[in-house]
């Protein structure tokens, strides 16, 4: 999961974050604190599935499960398992 | 009464949740026509006050000027005040097809339709041209309008940061099995005044056979040496497959908007476009104002370059000031002052000065980038300028902000 999260932590920086004076932890609130905006989660939804192999319905890919790398994980793992 | 004291309530509280967060907008009335000059009543109820306009997006200073007046006339005596159609019943005048073709020439693309507004273009076009088997990507700092339109759209949505043309080539490459991939961008963005690569975008979406739309609605008649917008500056004049612009800025000022591109865009926006479908056509006052504005900047480019004589002297004025602007060239000048509260006191000051300049901040600008966002015109004079750079510095002092850093104005008053 530590492995996992550092991996999506580093691709939300690079495709997400603008300014160089931000900061960002595991649990920074991306959607609704701004770094991400709804429409852009559609890279991240397809980062997720070619990196893991996995299919994320629509219905699951909702903003609140997006909402921080913590979250971000928990749902790649629902269908990992 | 269905109206109950229920649902005032539940709205009163919205209302109020908007005034707590310091978001709430309030009119203020100008009682003069739109020029430098104008006289404005605020608040509400107050004496009328003699201010500098430096907020307007009256770049070419013709919203009020004699020649359009008069077109407007001749438009209203000869072809009435409204046409109570849509364009595809009985809404269509030869002057409208004329304006049509007036600006297919001005933006050098191959047709043209009109809109009511480019709001209502931007809201329209994808939807119109694209289906569930393409991808828009879209600059994050695209304007509203055309994140509605996005909204509107059955294709796909991805974004690239803020003119990062490596990120754009990624996102075509991840995008590549798409039936047609769109790239979407301003000329100039109005909030940081700068200008879209459009030259090196033009190159990545042949590389990547995809469309590139450019909103123009801050460029159109005065960016490019002759005013033709960002795709002249950029030098790819009749490479944009999709120009949206607006008739409500610098070509007059009034309203209406149009889609001008490739025949067949415009054709599908005639047959399948909502907004053009089911509003009125713009009032042949307007259409005739628009169209002796594009005869004036046909003939001369003296206004477009008073603008640049203008924006020149009024940064090098902030920048020589120590304030911190946001770089570029354009005639959307944002003084950064970083913090929303900042920003309004700012505003209110100079205000008291005799400017008005407004203050932004978050959610029309990123959260910690609050600014005063100027507009320069050619209907401003020099003692415009300088009455109102004077201003800024006396405020500017005021708040101890000259010549700090963003991270020193930040570490005083905040994000």
């Amino acid at each position: 999961m530590e492995e996992m999260k550092d991996i999506v932590l580093e691709y939300v920086i690079n495709e997400y974050l603008e300014d160089e004076d931000e900061e960002l932890s595991y649990d920074t609130p991306l959607i609704s604190g701004g770094i991400v905006d709804s429409f852009s989660m559609v890279s991240l939804k397809r980062f997720l599935e070619n990196k893991y192999k996995i299919s994320i319905p629509d219905d699951k890919a909702t903003p609140e499960a997006f909402d921080s790398v913590t979250k971000i994980c928990t749902l790649v793992n629902e269908f990992l398992n | 009464m269905a109206y109950s004291d229920k649902i005032r309530g539940i709205y009163n509280e919205s209302l109020n949740e908007i005034r707590e967060k310091g978001i709430f907008k309030q009119e203020r009335f100008i009682h003069s026509s739109q020029a430098a000059d104008i006289e404005v009543e605020f608040p509400t109820g107050s004496e009328l006050k003699k201010v500098i306009n430096m907020c307007a997006n009256n770049y070419l200073g013709l919203s009020s000027h004699p020649d359009v007046i008069k077109a407007a006339h001749e438009g209203l005596d000869t072809r009435g005040y409204g046409m109570s159609s849509v364009r595809f019943i009985c809404g269509t005048q030869d002057i409208h097809r004329e304006l049509e073709k007036k600006v297919t020439e001005f933006l050098g693309t191959e047709d043209t339709i009109l809109f009511p507004s480019c709001m209502d273009a931007n809201a329209g076009v994808f939807e119109a041209i694209l289906t569930k088997d393409d991808v828009m990507i879209s600059d994050r700092l695209v304007h509203a309008s055309i994140i509605d339109g996005i909204r509107l759209a059955p294709a796909e949505h991805d974004t690239f940061k803020h003119s990062d043309m490596a990120h754009l080539e990624q996102k075509l490459q991840l995008h590549a099995d798409k039936r047609h991939k769109v790239v979407i961008t301003d000329g100039v963005f109005s909030m940081d005044g700068d200008t879209a690569k459009l030259d090196e975008m033009v190159a990545l979406c042949e590389k990547y056979d995809a469309m590139l739309f450019v909103d123009e609605s801050h460029s159109s008649g005065f960016i490019g040496k002759t005013g033709r917008g960002t795709h002249e500056k950029c030098g790819v004049m009749g490479k944009i497959d999709i120009i949206t612009t607006t008739f409500g800025k610098a070509l007059g000022g009034a309203s209406g908007g149009c889609v001008s591109g490739r025949k067949e865009l415009v054709e599908m926006c005639r047959q399948k476009a909502r907004p053009y479908l089911f509003s009125n056509t713009i009032a042949p006052v307007v259409v005739s104002g628009v169209n002796t504005v594009l005869d004036i900047l046909s003939k001369s480019t003296e206004r477009r370059d008073k603008l640049e004589k203008n924006t020149e002297f009024w940064r090098k004025g902030l920048t020589e000031a120590g304030f911190v602007l946001k770089e570029g060239d354009t005639p959307i000048v944002p003084v950064m002052l970083f913090n929303a509260k900042l920003s309004q006191d700012f505003s209110k000051d100079l205000y008291n000065e005799g400017i008005y300049a407004i203050g932004f901040f978050f959610p029309v600008v990123p959260q910690g980038q609050a600014r005063i966002r100027t507009q320069i015109s050619a209907g401003h004079e020099m003692h415009h300028l300088e009455k109102a750079l004077e201003a800024f510095i006396k405020v500017g002092k005021k708040y101890d902000i000259l010549g700090k850093t963003k991270q020193e104005i930040i570490a005083m008053y905040g994000k």
